[in-house]
C-alpha cells in the first residue's frame, strides 16, 4: 500500500495537468446567435498522476466526468485544454499514424460486456485484432499468442472459435481484458469493469484484474462509481464531483479519514451490508446540479452543510492537508 | 398463517422460450405481515423480479403462473379475474419499478396521472383528487408541489421522478408495496435520500408492508427486517436481517457475503468469489441448483433438491447440510 | 497492494468450467430453421426461386421465339379464353407469343431490380457510413444532398435522365438507383451513429485500427441484416417502377421485351384482347408479392425493430 504521492525520482506513467473537456450542446441556429453557445463542463481543470505499477482510482457519481477522463486519456475524444504526459512524453502531441502506433501503450477495458465485443467476430479474431493491427507477432504465431492470452485471463484456448454470445458477462470481461493485454500496454484504463456484472462474479473479475496488473507490471486507472470496489482495488483514489477532483489520497487515508465534505457525504450515503451501523440515511440534500450551469465557486457548495459565503465566490485551491492527502475545500482540515 | 398480509405458497412462474421452458420462479413460499419490510435479494435471473410481477399478476404470455397460491388479505390473487385484479393493483398492492421513465407516461403532466389513478379507485371528485395528490407530492419531498403538479415527467430529475413514482404508489394507501430495485438507477447520494424517504413514509403510513427486491445486500440490510435470499428460482434462505448478515447458513449466502468488497472491513480483507456462473434457468443443474458452485456439496446434493427447513430462531435454509433427518 | 492468498488464483480456474450460455448456430442454419417455421417466408422464397429459375433458363422455357410475328395468330386468345396450348397466354397484336415474351421480360425485370438495388446499396451505404462515422461538414453535405434528392419528384427526375442520356436500359437503371440510394444512406448513417458509440467500435479505435478498416470490418457487417431486408423489399419496388416507367415510354424501349412495355402495348386493345395486359400484369404481381412476402419474413427475423406491428 502506497499512501504517499509518487516521488519525482521515477517518472509516473501518466501525468494529467489541467485537463479540460467541454462539450457543445446542440441548439438551434437562432438561439446560438442570440447568446453564448451552451456547453457541458464535463471535465474542468483536472490534474493527477498515475505512478508506475500503481492502481489509481477515479470515483464519482454520474456527471462527475470520470468516464470522460478515461476516454480523453485513451484519446477516443480530444480535450478542450490541458496536457498529458505518458512516460514523460507529450501524449497529446501525437496525431495520425504516429498516434495509431502509440495507442498500444494505452489500452482500455469497458463497462458493458455485451457491447464491448463485436457480436459477429469469434473470440480468436477479437483477441487477434490488436496483434494483427500492430503486427506484434508474426502471422503464424498469432494463434499461439491468442491461446496464451486466453489462458492468462482464465479462459480455455479451446473456446477461441466461439462467439461472444456464447459467454457469460464475466467471461466476456475476461475476453476484453485479453484483448487489452495483447499489446502489453503501459497504462490500462478500466472504466467500470464490474458494474454490469452480478455481485458473485464481480469478485472474480476484480481479483483477476489485480493479479494481471501485478504479473504484467501495469499501471492501472480504475474508474468506478462504487466506493467499496475502489477501496478494494486501488492504491490511491481521486474523488470527483461535477467535473472537478475534490480529494486525492491514499486509499487507506481516504476511507479512514475523508477530508472533503463531499467525500464524507458520499461515504455516509452508502448502505452497508451490516447491522452494526444501521441508521436512517442522513444524506446530503439535493441532487447533482447540471454540468451545463455548474455552481459558482466550489461546485459542491449548494449541497454542503458547511458552506459559507466564500464557497460560492471562490473556487477552493487544492491543498495538501496531510502528506499525500489533498483536498479542494476552503474549510477542510486534517 | 392467517395473520399474514400476503402468504405465497409454492409459486411457480415459467416462460416459454425458443430454447425451452424457463422456470423463473420454482416453488417459492414466503409470507409477509402487515407493516413488515421483507427483502428479496439475489443476483440477476434468480427470479426475484418475476416473483414480484407474479404477485401483481403482471406475467403475460409467453409467461404464465403455473402453480401455487398467493393469499392476500384472505383471498387468493391467482383466483381473481382480470377486472378484480385491476381493483387490487394500485389500490391494495402498488409497485415501484427500477426505471421511473417507463412508469410515467411522458406526454401527460404527472399530477394528472396520479389524480386519474386516485379517482379510478375512489369516488373522489376532481378537486378532492388534486388536493390529495398535491399533499402526496409534498409528502414525498417534491418542492413547490402546486406548481410541479402540472409538470411533465421529463421536467423532473431521476431522483425526483422516483419520488413521483413513490407518491403514485402510496396515494391510495395500499397495504403492500412491491419495490423492485427502486434505487438501482440512482446515484448513491440520491439513493440515500430515496431510501430515507421510504423509511420515513413507511413509519408514518398506516401499516404499509414493503417487499423490497434488490441485488444490493447493503440496501436490504439497511431497510429490511427479514430477508429471503433467492438463487435460480428458489428461496435458499430466510431469516432476520441480522441473522442473514452475521450468521448466514446457506453456502450461497455465505459466498455472497464473502464476495462483496466492504467499506466497513479492513482494506486488506480479500474478497472470495463464488466460482462458476449462475445456474442456467432453462437447464438447471440436478438436485440442489447451487451444487456445481458449492464447496460443501456431497452426493445427496447432486440428486435431491433440498427444501426450506427450520434451523432454529425462525431461520430457514434449503441446504442438506442443515437437514438432520 | 494487498496480495490475497489462494483466493486470487482460484479466480483463474473458476472461469474454465462455467456453463456455455448458448450453442452457436451458423447463420445459414438459422436462416433455414427460421424459413421452415414461416409459411410467409417459405412461400415467398419458393416463388422467388421459381422466378430466378425462369430467368436463368428462359431460352429453354420459351415455347416460341418472342420476336417471331405470325400474322395468322394475331390476337390469339389464351387457353382459358377459348385458345389453344400453342399460345398459352395468347398472342399480341403482332402475333407474338405472350408467354414467351413474359418469360423473356423476366430477365429485364430481374436484371433491373438487382442492378439498381446493388448500385443504390453500394453508393448509399458508403456515403451513409462516411456521413455517420465522421459527422461534421461531410455529414451535413451528404444529408443535404439526400434531402434535396428526396424533395425532387421522381417522375421529373426520370424524365430529366431520359432527356440527357436518352431512354434505354442504363438510363433507367441509373435513374432508379438515384431515386433509392437515399434509403440506404439514411439507414446506414443512423446505424453507424449508434454503432460508433458502442464499445467494440471504441475498442477497435483505441487499439489503433484505421477508420476505414473499422467501417468495413465492424460497422458494415453489423448493418448488413437491416440492409438486406431493405434491399429485398426495394427490389419489388424497383420492378414495379421499371414497369411503370417503361409503360410511360421512359424506360426500356421496344423491341426489348419488358412487362411495362407489354402492358403499354396492350392498353390500346384492353377491351378486345385483355390478355395482352393480363400476362405481364400477372408476372409483375407474382414477382412483387413473392419478394414482399420473403422481405417481410426477413424483416421479422433479422430486423425486428423495423417490423410492422
Amino acid at each position: 500500500m502506497n499512501d504517499t504521492v509518487q516521488t519525482t525520482a521515477v517518472r509516473p506513467t501518466l501525468e494529467v495537468r489541467h485537463l479540460i473537456k467541454h462539450f457543445a450542446v446542440r441548439q438551434d441556429v437562432f438561439a446560438s446567435l442570440l447568446r453564448e453557445p451552451l456547453k457541458v463542463h464535463a471535465v474542468d481543470d483536472v490534474s493527477f498522476t498515475v505512478g508506475r505499477e500503481e492502481t489509481f482510482g477515479l470515483v464519482g457519481e454520474s456527471g462527475s466526468g470520470k468516464s470522460t477522463i478515461g476516454k480523453l486519456i485513451a484519446r477516443l475524444i480530444e480535450p478542450t485544454g490541458g496536457t498529458m504526459l505518458l512516460d514523460g512524453e507529450d501524449w497529446l502531441a501525437l496525431r495520425g499514424a504516429a498516434l495509431r502506433r502509440a495507442r498500444r501503450n494505452v489500452q482500455m477495458i469497458f463497462q458493458n460486456p455485451y457491447a464491448s465485443l463485436d457480436p459477429r467476430w469469434t473470440v480468436e479474431s477479437i483477441v487477434a485484432e490488436p496483434l494483427s493491427t500492430h503486427k506484434v507477432v508474426p502471422r503464424g504465431d498469432v494463434h499461439g499468442r491468442v491461446a496464451e492470452l486466453l489462458r492468462a485471463v482464465g479462459l480455455e484456448p479451446s473456446h477461441a472459435q466461439r462467439f461472444p454470445h456464447q459467454f457469460s458477462g464475466g467471461q466476456r470481461q475476461r475476453i476484453g481484458l485479453a484483448r487489452a493485454l495483447a499489446l502489453n500496454p503501459r497504462l490500462l484504463i478500466a472504466d467500470e469493469p464490474v458494474s454490469a456484472l452480478d455481485v458473485s462474479v464481480q469478485a472474480q473479475i476484480l481479483n483477476l484484474i489485480q493479479d494481471i496488473q501485478e504479473r504484467y507490471h501495469l499501471s492501472l486507472l480504475f474508474i468506478s462509481h462504487d466506493l467499496s470496489v475502489v477501496k478494494y482495488v486501488c492504491d490511491r483514489v481521486a474523488v470527483m464531483y461535477l467535473g472537478r477532483v475534490v480529494e486525492v489520497a491514499g486509499t487507506r487515508a481516504l476511507f479512514r479519514r475523508p477530508l472533503h465534505p463531499y467525500t464524507q457525504a458520499l461515504l455516509a450515503a452508502i448502505p452497508e451490508p451490516t447491522t452494526k451501523r444501521r441508521r436512517i440515511f442522513a444524506a446530503i440534500e439535493g441532487e447533482i446540479p447540471s454540468p451545463i450551469h455548474p455552481p459558482s465557486g466550489c461546485r459542491f457548495h449548494p449541497r454542503c452543510a458547511r458552506a459559507r459565503a466564500l464557497c460560492a465566490l471562490e473556487t477552493p485551491e487544492f491543498r495538501e492537508l496531510a502528506p499525500g492527502h489533498w483536498a479542494a475545500c476552503h474549510y477542510a482540515e486534517a | 398463517m392467517s395473520d399474514a398480509l400476503l402468504d405465497v405458497r409454492d409459486l411457480v412462474t415459467r416462460f416459454r422460450t425458443k430454447r425451452g421452458t424457463l422456470v423463473a420462479v420454482d416453488g417459492v413460499s414466503f409470507n409477509i405481515g402487515r407493516g413488515e419490510t421483507l427483502g428479496l435479494v439475489g443476483e440477476s435471473g434468480c427470479g426475484k423480479s418475476a416473483t414480484g410481477q407474479s404477485i401483481m399478476r403482471l406475467i403475460e404470455p409467453p409467461g404464465e403462473i403455473a402453480g401455487g397460491s398467493m393469499v392476500f388479505e384472505g383471498e387468493d390473487l391467482r383466483a381473481k379475474s382480470r377486472e378484480e385484479m385491476r381493483q387490487v393493483r394500485g389500490a391494495r398492492i402498488a409497485m415501484i419499478f427500477q426505471d421511473p421513465t417507463t412508469t410515467l407516461n411522458p406526454v401527460f403532466p404527472v399530477g394528472g396521472q396520479i389524480a386519474e389513478l386516485f379517482r379510478y379507485h375512489t369516488s373522489a371528485g376532481p378537486k378532492e383528487a388534486k388536493a390529495r395528490v398535491i399533499d402526496m407530492l409534498a409528502e414525498v419531498g417534491i418542492p413547490r408541489p402546486h406548481e410541479r403538479y402540472d409538470a411533465y415527467p421529463h421536467e423532473f430529475s431521476g431522483g425526483m421522478q422516483q419520488r413521483v413514482i413513490i407518491a403514485c404508489a402510496l396515494v391510495l394507501r395500499p397495504a403492500l408495496v412491491i419495490a423492485d430495485e427502486p434505487t438501482t438507477a440512482l446515484d448513491v447520494t440520491v439513493q440515500a435520500q430515496i431510501l430515507a424517504l421510504l423509511q420515513r413514509l413507511q413509519r408514518s403510513e398506516t401499516n404499509t408492508a414493503v417487499i423490497l427486491i434488490s441485488h444490493d445486500l447493503g440496501v436490504v440490510a439497511q431497510m429490511c427486517e427479514r430477508v429471503c435470499v433467492m438463487y435460480a428460482g428458489n428461496i435458499v434462505e430466510v431469516a432476520t436481517t441480522a441473522d442473514i448478515l452475521d450468521a448466514p447458513k446457506h453456502p450461497y449466502t455465505v459466498g455472497l457475503m464473502q464476495s462483496i468488497p466492504r467499506l466497513d472491513l479492513d482494506e486488506d480483507a480479500a474478497v472470495r468469489p463464488i466460482p462458476g456462473v449462475v445456474a442456467d434457468p432453462i437447464r438447471p443443474p440436478s438436485g440442489c441448483k447451487f451444487h456445481p458452485r458449492c464447496a460443501h456439496a456431497f452426493a445427496r446434493c447432486y440428486s435431491e433438491r433440498p427444501t426450506l427447513k427450520a434451523t432454529g430462531n425462525g431461520h430457514m435454509a434449503a441446504c442438506h447440510l442443515y437437514d438432520q433427518t | 497492494m494487498s496480495v490475497a492468498d489462494g483466493t486470487r488464483a482460484a479466480s483463474f480456474v473458476a472461469a474454465a468450467d462455467e456453463v456455455l450460455v448458448e450453442e452457436h448456430v451458423p447463420a445459414w442454419r438459422k436462416f433455414l430453421d427460421e424459413l421452415r417455421g414461416s409459411s410467409k417466408g417459405l412461400s415467398g422464397f419458393v416463388m422467388i426461386v421459381l422466378v430466378l429459375l425462369v430467368t436463368a433458363f428462359s431460352p429453354y422455357l420459351m415455347p416460341h421465339d418472342p420476336t417471331e410475328q405470325i400474322i395468322a395468330h394475331r390476337f390469339a386468345p389464351p387457353v382459358f379464353d377459348g385458345g389453344t396450348y400453342e399460345h398459352f397466354l395468347g398472342a399480341d397484336n403482332l402475333g407474338r407469343d405472350i408467354l414467351s415474351r413474359v418469360i423473356l421480360g423476366t430477365q429485364t425485370s430481374i436484371a433491373v431490380g438487382f442492378l439498381v438495388v446493388l448500385i443504390a446499396v453500394v453508393v448509399g451505404s458508403t456515403l451513409g457510413a462516411i456521413s455517420g462515422y465522421f459527422g461534421g461538414y461531410v455529414d451535413t453535405a451528404i444529408m443535404r444532398l439526400a434531402d434535396f434528392q428526396l424533395s425532387f419528384p421522381f417522375i421529373l427526375l426520370a424524365i430529366i435522365f431520359m432527356a440527357i442520356f436518352g431512354p434505354g436500359f442504363w438510363s433507367l437503371v441509373v435513374a432508379l438507383a438515384v431515386a433509392i440510394w437515399v434509403n440506404y444512406a439514411r439507414l446506414v448513417r443512423g446505424e453507424t451513429l449508434k454503432l460508433r458509440e458502442l464499445e467494440f467500435v471504441q475498442a477497435a479505435h483505441s487499439i489503433g485500427v484505421r477508420d476505414a478498416t473499422i467501417i468495413v470490418r465492424h460497422i458494415l457487417p453489423n448493418v448488413m441484416p437491416s440492409m438486406v431486408v431493405m434491399a429485398t423489399l426495394d427490389i419489388a419496388w424497383v420492378i414495379i417502377f421499371e414497369a411503370a416507367l417503361s409503360f410511360l415510354g421512359l424506360g426500356i424501349q421496344p423491341p426489348t421485351p419488358s412487362w411495362g412495355v407489354m402492358i403499354a402495348d396492350g392498353r390500346n386493345y384492353l377491351f378486345e384482347s385483355h390478355w395482352m395486359t393480363l400476362g405481364p400484369g400477372l408476372a409483375i404481381l407474382i414477382t412483387s408479392v413473392a419478394i414482399n412476402l420473403f422481405g417481410d419474413f426477413l424483416r421479422d427475423t433479422y430486423d425486428p425493430k423495423q417490423a410492422r406491428l
